[in-house]
């Protein structure tokens, strides 16, 4: 008895340890070495690269293309959540395998896409160039880009939360006179509320670190289109290694400070799952 | 614990941002239509000369004019650059890797199809060539193209199909081959082995000079001499050592004004002075300093131990790009052939 016991704690001491190694082998050792390497030449040299204006243009690229982007797939994870978690209809399947379509290609495709729509010699290109728009290789097309990868985020996030709540409490709404915006404002929108901020959460991380799609339809004309994870690329080839890992070390930080708020949203997530499963079960 | 955001605050401000945000981005005009802005589209190995550049000509430029310039640039594989101006990208001025890829906007209506007779020396203000660089002390002593494709040697070098300074590599290898082994027959079955023994095909010269140096992977890395010599800067003198074969190709990579996108910005001006002053005395002696083989007789001079005298074939001697081109890397040509037997991947890293 005692020995099976033993064995058995043994047995578990060594997958924790196994699970403990590979978190720290593949997680905590690159973060360590980014900041490492970011302050490799003390933090005067870590300040003065970040604040290299074409740093500072990236920077600013990238939060303008999560301002644009997070905004515009809440609002349509909104609807598509309304839509399809509410409403049985022909095409319901089609729409939620569109919603995914994002997840299962390739980056990198979603630009080449946009370039044979958009480019030069691309379907639009002819009247867009006629008409003096510049949409690849400028602000438009990485903000596009950008918010074709971050398409599924907030929809897959608050359509099964939707679906689990129901529309009891909007029924009742409905016959107590409420119109549609105060059903929307004071019940629909609280009650997915925790869903929709860890959605944008996942959005937001991803449209500030996305690299395939934007990297093809940016042009990376440095200084003036190329984001953060871009501005690492183009650095580190560029063999400016410490200003290249101080810039990724932003990147980290943003993951960090993600990771705690996603923690934080996971816990309100799941008192909110939990008080839906109670009331279905009384 | 819930969020003390009024509905009507959350909504304003949700609106606030998508407005500003939305504003940014429409009239965030591309900054490429002033007169005094200029967006030079160029590859990677060119990346420190042209940021030395830059700073050299806006100086020029200001003392000529009175007003100072603001210069952008962007780098990437010499063929992807190509397409991206083929594409649309801005690009006044292009500086590529090789003619071939210039006469790929040419073709499109873009660039004037003289483009090259423009400016001197066939519009190539600097040339380079193909060299070795070995790590130090070079232990498998490697002196010419004929050790490369000894067993166990390992090559890094980028893949042809994308780069173009690996074409440049492929022509200088051909040559030695033809010249050394005799026979088209031979030259096929060198470029077999030499593509056996390389184990990493990067997308361009730039990352396979990253995967000798920082990967550490590989014996020989085959490129540019201005990467081998930026290579030695970056890592100390003594940490790898230059070898120049018995016979290599004089790599020219040319410049061009992209005419149909200057006379849209109403940049003529600005971009061909960019160009021309490429040939300037003091933009030669930097061109030397930055590892390229500059063209002017007193920078010649100045840089002539940096750079020997090499017997040196030129992309003539293959009749030209329009003729090398499909014959080495087309759709079934020497490459495709050399490929196929050694069995190694078309696929590099990066994109």
């Amino acid at each position: 008895m005692a020995g099976n016991a033993a064995g058995k704690s043994a047995g578990r001491i060594a997958l924790i340890t196994i699970a403990l190694l590979f978190m720290v082998l593949f997680l905590l050792l690159p973060l360590i070495v980014v900041f490492a390497q970011a302050l490799s030449s003390g933090f005067e040299a870590y300040f003065s690269s970040i604040a290299d204006p074409n740093v500072q243009s990236a920077i600013w690229m990238t939060l303008i293309i999560a301002a644009v982007a997070v905004p515009a797939n809440l609002a349509f994870g909104i609807a598509a959540s309304w839509c399809i978690g509410r409403f049985e209809f022909t095409g319901r399947n089609l729409l939620i395998t569109l919603i995914d379509l994002p997840f299962s290609i390739s980056p990198v495709i979603a630009g080449l896409l946009e370039v044979l729509l958009f480019g030069l010699n691309g379907l639009l290109g002819g009247w867009l160039s006629a008409h003096n728009y510049q949409i690849i290789f400028a602000l438009p097309g990485m903000i596009l880009a950008t918010i074709f990868v971050t398409f599924p985020f907030v929809a897959r996030e608050v359509i099964p939360l939707v679906q689990e709540q129901g529309n009891e409490e909007e029924e009742a709404a409905v016959t107590l006179g409420a119109n549609f915006w105060q059903i929307f404002w004071r019940i629909s929108l609280p009650k997915i509320r925790w869903g929709l901020l860890y959605g944008v959460l996942l959005c937001n991380a991803r449209a500030m670190g996305e690299f395939g799609a934007v990297s093809v339809v940016s042009g990376k004309v440095f200084g003036e289109t190329d984001t953060l994870s871009l501005a690492v690329e183009s650095l580190y080839g560029s063999y400016e290694t410490q200003a290249a890992f101080a810039v990724a070390s932003l990147l980290a930080l943003l993951a960090l400070v993600t990771l705690v708020a996603k923690a934080t949203v996971e816990f309100f997530l799941r008192d909110e799952m939990n008080a839906v499963k109670r009331k279905r079960t009384v | 614990m819930a969020i003390t955001l009024s509905r009507r605050q959350a909504l304003s401000y949700t609106a606030a941002a998508i407005g500003a945000a939305g504003a940014a981005a429409v009239t965030g005009k591309p900054a490429f239509a002033d007169a005094n802005t200029l967006l030079n589209v160029s590859f990677d190995p060119t990346a420190q000369l042209y940021a030395a550049y830059d700073k050299l000509f806006a100086t020029h430029w200001a003392t000529k004019t009175g007003t100072t310039p603001v210069l952008h640039y962007s780098h990437g594989g010499s063929g992807a650059q190509a397409r991206a101006v083929i594409e649309g990208l801005p690009a006044d001025v292009v500086t590529l890797a090789l003619a071939y890829d210039i006469d790929a906007i040419a073709k499109k209506g873009l660039i004037a199809a003289d483009w090259q007779s423009r400016l001197p020396n066939n519009s190539t203000p600097y040339t380079s060539t193909i060299v070795f660089l070995v790590r130090k002390g070079n232990p498998l002593n490697i002196k010419d193209w004929g050790d490369l494709i000894k067993p166990g040697v390992q090559i890094v070098a980028p893949n042809p199909k994308t780069s173009g300074g690996a074409r440049w590599n492929v022509l200088a290898a051909w040559a030695w081959a033809l010249k050394n082994l005799g026979g088209e027959k031979a030259a096929l079955g060198y470029l077999q082995k030499f593509f056996a023994n390389v184990p990493v095909l990067d997308s361009g010269a730039h990352g396979s000079t990253l995967t000798f140096t920082q990967r550490k992977i590989g014996d020989v890395l085959v490129g540019w001499e201005s990467d081998a010599y930026l290579s030695i800067k970056e890592a100390g003198p003594g940490s790898y050592e230059i070898v120049r074969p018995s016979l290599s190709i004089l790599a020219e990579p040319p410049v061009a004004l992209v005419d149909k996108n200057v006379a849209a910005h109403g940049t003529t001006a600005i971009a061909t002075e960019y160009l021309t002053y490429l040939y300037a005395p003091e933009a030669q002696d930097l061109i030397g300093a930055n590892f390229y083989r500059p063209s002017a007789p007193a920078a010649v001079a100045k840089y002539a131990s940096q750079f020997p005298l090499l017997d040196l074939v030129t992309i003539k001697d293959f009749g030209g790009w329009e003729k090398a081109q499909p014959e080495f890397f087309g759709n079934g040509g020497y490459l495709d052939q050399s490929f196929g037997a050694s069995g190694a991947s078309f696929f590099g890293v990066g994109g």
